[in-house]
């Protein structure tokens, strides 16, 4: 039995224990408070710039609002106008999933390429990697209004060098067949951030695995197929997630390329309403139509309505990906 | 002596007299700042500035800071945000529907009784767009008409005396006028009817063959009227005359509109569809071009509507909230309503001054290219389109449809315009939310 003695007279050992009890207690709320103390600036973040708009977004979602006046509830209306009224919607859905199924796989394997010729490449390692890297540091807006500068059909330098050879260039950024394969151009000249990720995954390849599967007569596609693609599938998952997730919210590249190839507006400040999605509603993706309700028609309670049916989207097909990826993503060289 | 006093006292009065006429009666006694935001920019908004200097001049009390280059986007973001200017003014009359309907204008309509003024110092084009279900929350300030401008040297080189007045004769001399390369490639359009280049929209051509947009009721009705699919039938043969991809590729090597590689005014198109404030532009840009201008043509059926055109315009109010609204509502009344005003503001960006009185003003610089737009402006079927509650997204979802049919993407016109008939009401009803008549 313990006990202790405070001025000199015996405690009974139920109060000790009690005050322990306390103490330990004193202790746990002071760890709590410095947890939350070192937390505060991610939840203060966290509260004020996702869970209060979040929260907010569902909210207006089902209400009338249009940015002066004050929200008034309409029920279910604005996603009976999303999935059975407007006209648009279907489009920038079918527009987002071309991206979804077209940009994305060719820039996880753009990238991954560029990444393993980097690797091999036996001298000016340095000068690829940066050159390779450089076009990730354009600010979208510049660099698509230079793509658009350099694949006008008339003046651009692209077409310029194909009526030269005899060919007759496409009107790449102002015909609709011809808008969204430039924009995926526009996306594999700036695929250097996800490319320095991919390089330095397959840094990380042992050397050992590679040197073993020689032995045992591996060719260059079966280390690459059962060496090099196993280890670094975790950062294939990344860069695939990142990818789907960057397609679902497109908007500035759309934006800008729409607005200047049209004719509407010669800098990307002075785009108007009338030119998104141009030529023809091809690069009117979802976030772009989102845009254009929220902003220029002013119906923020649609466009609300909008962003809840995208966060549903984005979450549903990255949780697809994540499952689906326990098949093929090895963690440590073990299956999860 | 005496006589040389009571002359003295005469003089201050007249000189005071003077002065608050030339001010205002509701300027406000104290000194008061005001900040006005105006869509102008560059050298438009300089003329801009220069008819609100004189207001200061007149005002001793009220100093104006003008703000230029403002859009739809940022007046509503600074209402939301309760920083808004003392006065607005939007190039998007468009949009007014939004303004009046969510009370971010105030009304205007008690500030005017006081100041006994009547709307219908404005034509009744101008008085429609500045309103929304009876709210009138905006004035206009200077109109806008649209018109034709040709190229006369171009002409004279065709052959063509005189500009066309009817669809066919604008077809013809457009083919008569159009040059093209030996590869096929046009290199000086005769006329370039494409929707959405420079000003081709739906809702300035079909005033040409007096369509009508809605019923009584405000439902749409462009399937019913037969003007809608005559004119987008006529404007498809066009079209297709040049190949839809040969006007793509000539539009893409054309400068911007509203820079002085203009296209007319570069004399790549021999006609061009363009509004009245291009005789300025080509003044400042090009003073040496030969030109002229005329109402655009009509459809052959109804020669009457000759003299016709669209008109919107600029439109300006007082956002709620402002601190100082009686100050403001004296400027706004002054650069609406003064005839010196308008006819300056008029002169200098060869905007239609927008009341009946400054219309007639004799400080409106005489220019015969710019007297064709206050023709326009005056005519009886000058018309604008409707303000609904969907805004501006109501003439641009034509505007989609018209696209899509150039291209050749509408199989069915009139199944199309029935179909687009249902989505624009579909669309005001969304912008209005269930229960709002």
């Amino acid at each position: 039995m313990s006990q202790g003695s405070v001025a000199g007279e015996r405690l009974p050992a139920a109060v000790l224990t009690v005050d322990r009890r306390r103490a330990r207690r004193r202790a746990a709320w002071r760890r709590r408070g410095l947890v939350l103390l070192f937390l505060s600036p991610w939840l203060v973040g966290f509260t004020l710039f996702f869970a209060y708009p979040l929260v907010t977004s569902a909210y207006l979602s089902f209400n009338h609002y249009d940015l002066l006046s004050p929200p008034r509830w309409v029920g279910w209306a604005n996603y009976h106008y999303l999935f059975r009224e407007d006209p648009q919607v279907w489009t920038a859905v079918k527009n987002t999933l071309w991206l979804i199924v077209v940009l994305v796989p060719l820039q996880v394997l753009f990238a991954f390429g560029l990444a393993v010729m980097v690797t091999r490449a036996k001298m000016g390692v340095g000068v690829f990697r940066t050159v390779f890297y450089l076009p990730a540091l354009a600010p979208p807006v510049a660099a698509t209004l230079g793509f658009v500068y350099i694949l006008n059909p008339v003046t651009g330098p692209v077409n310029v060098i194909l009526s030269h050879l005899g060919i007759q260039g496409p009107l790449w950024f102002q015909d609709p067949h011809w808008s969204k394969p430039s924009l995926v151009g526009l996306g594999l000249w700036g695929v250097g951030t996800v490319m320095v990720i991919f390089l330095a995954a397959v840094l990380d390849v042992p050397r050992q695995l590679y040197e073993s599967s020689e032995l045992d007569g591996a060719g260059a596609w079966a280390r690459l197929r059962w060496v090099t693609l196993p280890t670094i599938s975790p950062v294939l998952l990344f860069a695939v997630v990142l990818g789907v997730i960057q397609a679902l919210q497109y908007f500035t590249q759309a934006y800008v390329a729409a607005g200047v190839a049209s004719g509407q507006a010669s800098q990307a400040a002075d785009v108007t309403s009338v030119s998104l999605g141009y030529p023809l509603d091809s690069t009117l993706f979802y976030p772009v139509l989102l845009y254009q309700h929220g902003f220029t028609d002013f119906q923020m309670g649609y466009a609300s309505a909008m962003a809840m049916l995208l966060l549903g989207v984005s979450f549903a097909v990255t949780l697809v990906i994540i499952v689906n990826s326990r098949k093929w993503v090895h963690y440590g060289g073990a299956t999860r | 002596m005496r006589r040389m006093r009571w002359a003295a006292v005469l003089a201050c009065v007249v000189v005071v007299g003077a002065s608050s006429a030339a001010g205002s009666d509701a300027a406000p006694a104290a000194p008061t700042k005001l900040t006005i935001w105006v869509g102008w920019s560059a050298r438009e908004l300089g003329v801009f500035k220069q008819v609100v200097a004189e207001y200061d001049k007149n005002n001793p009390n009220v100093t104006v800071n003008v703000v230029g280059s403002i859009n739809d986007n940022k007046i509503v973001a600074a209402i939301r945000a309760g920083t808004a200017p003392d006065v607005v003014s939007s190039f998007n009359s468009y949009n007014v529907g939004t303004y009046c309907g969510s009370g971010g204008w105030i009304n205007l309509a008690p500030l005017m009784a006081q100041s006994h003024i009547s709307a219908s110092m404005f034509p009744p084009a101008t008085r429609y767009y500045t309103q929304y279900n009876g709210v009138r929350c905006a004035l206009p300030l200077l109109a806008d008409t649209y018109g034709l401008y040709y190229n006369k040297d171009l002409f004279a080189k065709a052959g063509i005396k005189s500009p066309p007045k009817t669809m066919s004769e604008l077809a013809a001399d457009a083919k008569k006028l159009t040059v093209r390369s030996s590869s096929g490639k046009i290199s000086v359009a005769g006329f370039d009817p494409f929707i959405g280049f420079y000003e081709n929209t739906p809702e300035r051509w079909i005033t040409s063959f007096g369509g009508k947009w809605q019923d009584a009721k405000g439902n749409a009705i462009l399937a019913q009227d037969p003007a809608w699919s005559k004119w987008l039938n006529w404007h498809k043969s066009l079209v297709d005359w040049y190949g839809y991809s040969n006007l793509v590729k000539f539009q893409a090597g054309l400068g911007d509109e509203f820079s002085a590689s203009n296209a007319f005014e570069a004399g790549k198109l021999a006609m061009n569809f363009d509004g009245e404030w291009r005789v300025a532009f080509i003044q400042a840009e090009h003073p040496n071009l030969n030109y002229a201008t005329a109402p655009m043509p009509v459809d052959d059926a109804h020669p009457e509507l000759y003299g016709q055109g669209y008109i919107n315009g600029t439109i300006i109010g007082i956002p709620k909230g402002g601190k100082n609204q009686a100050a403001a509502w004296d400027l706004v009344k002054y650069l609406t309503t003064n005839s010196h005003a308008l006819a300056e503001l008029s002169n200098g960006l060869r905007n239609v001054p927008t009341t009946t009185a400054s219309g007639r003003s004799p400080e409106i610089k005489p220019d015969v290219h710019f007297s064709t737009f206050i023709k326009i402006f005056n005519n009886m079927h000058s018309t604008t389109s409707p303000i609904t509650a969907a805004g501006v997204s109501y003439t641009n979802l034509v505007q989609q449809f018209a696209t899509k049919w150039q291209a050749g993407q509408v199989k069915n016109l009139q199944a199309g315009l029935t179909q687009l008939d249902k989505q624009l009401d579909a669309l005001v009803n969304q912008a209005k939310g269930p229960g709002v008549p």
